[in-house]
């Protein structure tokens, strides 16, 4: 090698975090600790009707029955769960129906993550729905939306001006004894997103979230709950950056996704959260559960992710196909660099008669990372002519890296046709020559075969969102090969 | 336009040429013959800049810069194309796509203005022409399930499109059938100008009654051993490479 390139590989591989920053917003913030004391204050602060303070308790009081999963595929220290502040505020709460009354400190740091949500709102038709720590502290384009009876708003209003809603759908697809991380998030989540789209309407723009973990030590416990009601349709984009913390934090969202007869619910996840620096310090853990109920006949959904960021992701997106004819989608581009860790997939339960399912898993390692993928399809006895097709790949850049799957096929009737795929490649020195010779520069020889590599899943996102995927995958895959 | 002085190149410390010297001008086309493993790739491969290979003494001018100086990048992007002896396939990229890439990161370097998808198109139809290459191979990913002469056909298109300034065709004549190296041949010979140079790395005096050398050197462990004109290639058809090897003085330099 000569020495040029061994230049350029270091200074790739320095680069930081793009994105790594902490802004000077002042919090206000909960103690530290976990307790029945904290949940009231928390409740309290949020102004929650009596009966969301009574679920968070029963969570509360069922998450203290449990133990942490360590199953998965990922390795990491105990976490201290005494040692989070479970909420925090920006101060300051911008009025929600101007843009100019919003602290000029967040607006600087929208400006460098490149959100301008005037641009947002001027040119690209997205409402923004900005959660900035706990708090939704903008929202746009609502009433636009409210004319043809869509409901988007944080999950805090929703609680307030929309109760028979979240009595009725909140906890229904993942109830708060779900699992671990669940059972915490439903005990102390400080807020997210709520949409509900009428009977007949088609959302006639992507809703849109942009997350941020900023605080320090303060857990994220994101709710999000979207309904589609007969003949609905909805897509919407959830994405993320967060600044550089030498501590670890704690994300554990829950996102809930209905579908009635004949509705589609379409979820696009670009997730770009703070990694950890080369050596594996810091960084995010991203615990999440992510599940849709296809509850009607012909209903639809969809989730289609690109994974890039977080030191540890745990996230298995789900489809519950309960109507008859209803179908479930997973596509996922999940990229890991250095000491990241992954172990993601999907689970498609197949209840009603002529389900589908469809799987493309694109698992991207680098460095010295690990990614793991889990998928499980199960088709219970009932559910006659289900289908499902699985394809899980795996590229490898450099050989330090690992990649794992695991598909887990429990199929209960014999009318099911399931097909499964899997294939591992590497991109090889001779491949990056080749292109070299060409004309082509590492960085871009490694971004033209990735991009071909996440071709099918990057066809079903957004357009905008497909643009902003491919550029996230090249800064996460810089100085990967050596 | 190229300049080669005494070159000495190893590989996992094994020297594979021990001393190279060779001047290509402009227009000129030169081949290159050798029995197997005389390090007729290898030259080819350090041309273009292969990083495995160390080259540990010697000279490369090519238009008076310091190849041995530039990226492999760089070094396609002043004009040197590399048609290899085995090409790479390269899954999930489509053949249009590394084309379209390749010639705006080409043209970039150049100060020229990036061409746009139609541009591009115009220039790809024509070039397709002259290698009389199927349209269906151009979306697939780059030589993924192509046959051995698929894949040198696309090598003689890439080099088409690119239009390098010294193009390197490393045994592009092998694996071809009879049309097909008629083929090559000509897209070659139509490409060749009083501005370009070739080297034509070959085993076959066959493809030389396509492409007429202005001069055959003869490779030997890692060595010219003799240079001459095209009369000298059917020396080697007739007689191999033994008579060569006899020659103690040059094997052993
Ligand atoms: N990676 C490597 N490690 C060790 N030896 C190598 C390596 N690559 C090439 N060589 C050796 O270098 C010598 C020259 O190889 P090269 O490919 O240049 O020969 P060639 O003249 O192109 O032969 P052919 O006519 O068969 O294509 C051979 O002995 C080969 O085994
Ligand atoms: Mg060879």
């Amino acid at each position: 090698m000569s020495s040029t390139e061994v230049s350029t590989i270091e200074e790739l591989a320095n680069k930081e975090y793009k994105y790594g920053f902490v802004s000077d917003i002042e919090a206000d913030s909960l103690p530290l600790g976990l307790n029945e004391e904290i949940i009231c204050r928390l409740s309290a602060i949020k102004k929650e009707p009596e009966f969301m303070l009574e679920w968070r308790l029963k969570a509360y009081r069922h998450w203290l029955t449990l133990t942490e999963p360590n199953w998965a595929n990922i390795h990491y220290d105990p976490i201290d769960y005494q040692a989070i502040s479970y909420y925090s505020a920006p101060k300051k709460k911008p009025k929600l129906d101007s843009l100019d009354e919003v602290d000029p400190e967040l607006r600087k740091t929208y400006e460098k993550l490149g959100i301008s949500l005037e641009e947002q709102k001027i040119f690209s038709g997205v409402a923004v729905d900005a959660v900035f720590d706990s708090v939704s502290v903008a929202t746009t384009f609502k009433e636009k939306l409210s004319e043809l009876g869509i409901i988007f708003c944080s999950m805090s209003e929703a609680i307030k001006n929309h109760s028979d809603l979240i009595k009725q759908y909140l906890g229904s697809v993942v109830p708060y004894t779900d699992n671990y991380f669940a059972s915490l998030n439903a005990a102390v989540f400080s807020d997210g997103s709520f949409a509900y789209i009428p009977k007949g309407v088609r959302c006639p723009m992507e809703l849109s979230t942009y997350f941020r973990i900023n605080a320090a030590n303060t857990g994220q416990f994101e709710r999000t709950l979207i309904i589609a009601d007969e003949g609905a349709y909805v897509s919407y984009l959830e994405g993320c950056t967060a600044p550089m913390r030498d501590e670890n934090q704690l994300h554990a969202a829950v996102v809930e996704l209905i579908a009635l007869d004949n509705a589609s619910v379409k979820y696009s996840t670009v997730q770009n959260w703070y990694p950890g620096d080369k050596n594996g310090k810091g960084g995010i853990y991203n615990f999440v559960t992510k599940r849709g109920l296809c509850k009607g006949v012909n209903s639809k959904i969809s989730w289609t992710q690109v994974e890039t960021g977080s030191a540890i992701t745990w996230k298995y997106p789900s489809c519950i196909l309960q109507g008859d004819n209803s179908s479930g989608e997973f596509y996922s581009v999940a990229v890991t660099n250095n000491y990241q860790q992954a172990d993601t997939g999907t689970k498609m339960v197949h209840i009603g008669k002529n389900t589908s399912s469809t799987i493309v898993s694109k698992g991207i390692s680098a460095g010295k990372s690990n990614n793991s993928y889990r998928g499980q399809v199960k088709i219970i006895k009932k559910a006659e002519n289900a289908r499902n097709f699985s394809q899980c790949d795996s590229l490898l850049i450099g050989d330090k890296c690992g990649a794992h799957t695991f598909p887990y096929l429990e199929i209960n009737n014999s009318t099911a046709q399931v097909e499964h795929e899997a294939t591992t490649s590497k991109i090889g020195d001779d491949q990056i020559f080749y292109l070299n010779q060409r004309g082509i520069a590492l960085e871009d020889a490694i971004n033209l075969i990735v991009n071909g590599y996440c071709k099918e899943v990057f066809k079903e996102l957004p357009m905008e969102f497909a643009v902003e995927a491919q550029k996230l995958l090249s800064v996460s895959l810089e100085g990967s090969v050596g | 336009m190229l300049e080669i002085k005494n070159l000495h190149a190893s590989i996992e410390g094994k020297e594979i040429l021990k001393g190279i010297s060779l001047k290509i001008n402009a227009g000129e086309v030169h081949a290159i013959m050798g029995p197997n493993g005389s390090g007729k790739s290898t030259l080819a491969q350090v041309l273009a800049g292969r990083k495995e290979y160390v080259v540990t003494s010697g000279e490369v001018l090519f238009e008076g810069k310091n190849l041995l100086d530039l990226s492999p990048e760089d070094r396609a992007r002043e004009g040197i194309f590399l048609a290899f002896q085995y090409p790479v396939e390269i899954p999930g990229v489509s053949n249009t796509n590394l084309l379209k890439t390749a010639i705006n990161e080409i043209r970039k370097y150049r100060g020229e203005e990036q061409l746009d998808a139609m541009e591009f198109l115009t220039i790809l139809k024509k070039k397709m022409k002259l290698v009389e290459m199927d349209q269906s191979l151009l979306s697939r990913a780059v030589n993924e399930g192509f046959s051995g002469g698929e894949k040198k056909r696309n090598e003689i298109l890439q080099m088409a499109v690119l239009e390098p300034k010294l193009s390197i065709l490393d045994e592009t004549d092998s694996g071809l059938d009879i049309d097909a190296l008629r083929v090559v041949a000509n897209g070659v010979t139509k490409l060749r100008s009083k501005d370009t140079a070739s080297i034509v790395v070959t085993h076959y005096q066959r493809l030389l009654n396509y492409i007429i050398p202005d001069f055959v050197h003869v490779l030997y462990n890692g060595r010219i051993v003799k240079s001459g004109t095209k009369e000298l290639a059917f020396e080697l058809e007739e007689k191999g490479y033994d008579w060569l090897k006899d020659q103690k003085e040059l094997v052993e330099g």
